[in-house]
């Protein structure tokens, strides 16, 4: 779906100074050289199987069915993958290609430092320097992220910059990365940035909704009604829902982080409360006020506190091929605290957001309808900041 | 007033050109406006007016705390259109504000490069916005008159011909790698790179990022047609607050002075 320069309809774009300029255009003719190499392809499926655990199970939520009493669901466990995450799935792509670049070393942000963790791990496993940037809030509330990095051998950069969250740790690695291009790839994390990023992340995603549908026919015989996802930047809902983009009978769902609610200024839904802008590198809806400075948003979810969403689901909302609906920290907690006593799954707090939908949408749904929500992480990293929400004393 | 063909021009006609950034409203734009006109009076020959942004990612800590300032001071486009209408009433040299996509775009392009060119801007620096992408703006600057003011960076090699083709204005040689601020040294071959610009366009270079001694900015400014000081003042402006028009002053002075007679 991507146009010449990397537009989805009218957003996209490589809105980035001129010193990166050359680089993402070395990343682009890296990438179109190495995607449909046979032996590339084949030494990152082989880490996708062997290291990652792919393919990664597509499970009925017996107990959640029959409780909701509607759809049949079935839950895409992104969360059994190593690190625990879809994150790896595009840090083992982006690590592959910066190796093949004849780069040596890896920088990337983190939000809830899943994308952290991803990165350091494949940094390790190739022998790559890896310096990770992370909010000072967020290194607060996943302060065992910040530790498993280090212990993985990764460098963390507390970002102290704006709101101290994502958005900063994303621009302190744009930093980075302008005054470092030579031996360095910023492994970007989500279906965002400079074009060809969120292209490159939505292709080592898509793998989620490849397997969907393949497990699916196996099980079934059929495909999905609908796909649910959690989205902030938005690479595990596009990696849920790129193949079935062209399969009109599947409703794809993205859930967005309302933190206090969508009436709030506490609240991260960037399709609900934002609009057009250029940041971060491209055209795209942003949370931002009327003179185009961007917002400080919120949500409970480091993972989706970003003030944008990627490119191609600004499209996706558009042309209205997805939808894109607003869920609160409350909604998204009992959710979490729903998964983990009825199925035994604790997800991350980011995939309770799509959990917490379909929870609204299943029990008015037919009994043989299917609803497939993808579970895009573990929730261990936010057992104690639950705790905490919920008024105990436990800290990390 | 209303913008004049040119007058960015008129920046180099006085040995090599001092270009000195301020960031609007930091501390607030009563100062700005002193900073300004002493910057002015001591031979700064085009004025670079920041009009601040919330993530402002091509900067370094320095001009990253004065966004972070003005913000907080409540500075807003609105508010830095009427502080330039004012401001144009005596200062005379070019004007260019360096902003970011963002602001520009949300406030409305057109409406924002109309309302440039009525109170007498001259031109528009935005760092995030590079060849690829400048059919965003630049055909609007064009309509009104301003100067769409073209980056090339130390990584550009086989861009830099395409980009001074097309350049309008001065041309924003970036003279290191990274964000903006202060340096030690500056390794890169800037003399080569200005080589190849003077190839392929007659329109004036002006080296920014990292210059802030009498010293750097002759090494530099011997290599093209002047220099832009951005973190080096607005530092002053940290240091001295509403004080700081005086201590601007004599730091432009000396900057201008080491360069005037190259």
């Amino acid at each position: 779906m991507t146009n010449p320069r990397g537009r989805f309809g009218i957003h996209g774009g490589q809105y980035i100074p001129e010193t990166l300029m050359n680089a993402v255009i070395e990343l682009e003719a890296a990438y179109d050289h190495y995607k449909d190499d046979p032996e590339f392809n084949a030494e990152l499926n082989d880490l996708f199987a062997n290291y990652a655990g792919r393919p990664s199970l597509l499970y009925e939520a017996k107990h959640m069915t029959e409780d909701l009493g509607g759809a049949k669901i079935y839950l895409k466990r992104e969360d059994l993958n190593h690190t625990g995450a879809h994150k790896i799935n595009n840090v083992l792509g982006q690590a592959l290609l910066a190796k093949k670049m004849g780069k040596t070393r890896l920088i990337a942000e983190t939000g809830a430092g899943q994308h952290g963790v991803a990165t350091a791990t494949v940094a390790a496993l190739l022998g790559m320097e890896c310096v990770v940037f992370m909010g000072i809030e967020d290194t607060k509330r996943q302060a065992l992220n910040v530790y498993r990095m280090k212990l993985l051998g990764a460098d963390v950069v507390p970002v102290t910059s704006g709101t101290g969250t994502l958005k900063d740790a994303v621009s302190e690695a744009m930093r980075e990365w302008t005054s470092r291009i030579a031996d360095t790839h910023y492994c970007l994390g989500s279906v965002m940035g400079p074009h060809p990023f969120p292209t490159i992340v939505r292709d080592f995603q898509a793998v989620i909704s490849k397997e969907i549908k393949e497990q699916l026919m196996e099980k079934e015989g059929r495909l999905p009604d609908a796909v649910i996802a959690c989205v902030g930047g938005g690479s595990n809902a596009i990696g849920s829902f790129y193949n079935f983009i062209d399969d009109p009978s599947v409703k794809l769902i993205g859930c967005e982080a309302a933190g206090r609610g969508i009436d709030t200024f506490e609240t991260a839904a960037t399709i609900n409360t934002g609009r057009l802008g250029i940041f971060h590198g491209m055209k795209s809806y942003f949370c931002q006020d009327k003179y185009g400075q961007i917002a400080p948003v919120y949500s409970i979810s480091a993972g989706l506190d970003y003030p944008g969403i990627g490119p191609e689901h600004a499209h996706l909302h558009d042309i209205g091929r997805a939808e894109y609906v607003p869920v609160t920290d409350e909604e998204a907690v009992q959710a979490f605290e729903y998964l983990s006593r009825i199925e035994g799954i604790i997800p991350a707090i980011e995939s309770a957001h799509a959990v917490a939908y379909a929870m609204k949408i299943a029990p008015k749904m037919d009994k043989d309808q299917i609803i497939v929500i993808t579970i895009s992480g573990r929730g261990d990293k936010d057992v104690a900041a639950i705790a905490r929400y919920r008024g105990e004393d436990l800290y990390d | 007033m209303t913008n004049q063909p040119n007058r960015i021009a008129s920046a180099f006609e006085n040995g090599k050109a001092f270009v000195a950034f301020i960031t609007c409203g930091d501390p607030d734009l009563e100062t700005t406006g002193k900073v300004v006109r002493e910057a002015v009076k001591n031979g700064a020959d085009l004025i670079e007016l920041g009009i601040p942004f919330s993530d402002p990612t091509a900067e370094g800590p320095v001009i990253q705390g004065a966004n972070i300032r003005a913000l907080k001071g409540g500075v807003t486009t609105d508010k830095i259109f009427d502080f330039v209408r004012e401001l144009r009433k005596d200062v005379t040299i070019p004007m260019v504000f360096m902003t970011y996509a963002n602001v520009v775009f949300s406030y409305g392009t057109e409406k924002f490069v109309k309302i440039c060119s009525e109170i007498g801007i001259d031109g528009l620096i935005l760092p995030d916005v590079p060849y690829e992408e400048k059919a965003d703006f630049q055909p609007t600057c064009k309509k009104y008159g301003l100067s769409l003011i073209s980056m090339i960076a130390p990584t550009s090699h086989d861009r830099i011909a395409m980009i001074a083709k097309e350049a309008e204005g001065f041309l924003y040689i970036v003279s290191s790698l990274g964000v903006t601020g202060e340096r030690q040294s500056i390794t890169t071959d800037v003399g080569a790179i200005v080589d190849v610009v003077k190839k392929n366009t007659d329109i004036p270079c002006a080296i920014g990022f990292g210059i802030s001694t009498p010293d750097q900015a002759r090494t530099m400014a011997q290599k093209a047609d002047g220099v832009i000081v951005g973190s080096a003042i607005v530092k002053r402006l940290d240091q001295y607050g509403k004080d700081a028009s005086g201590p601007v002053g004599a730091y432009v002075k000396s900057m201008k002075d080491a360069i005037k007679d190259l």
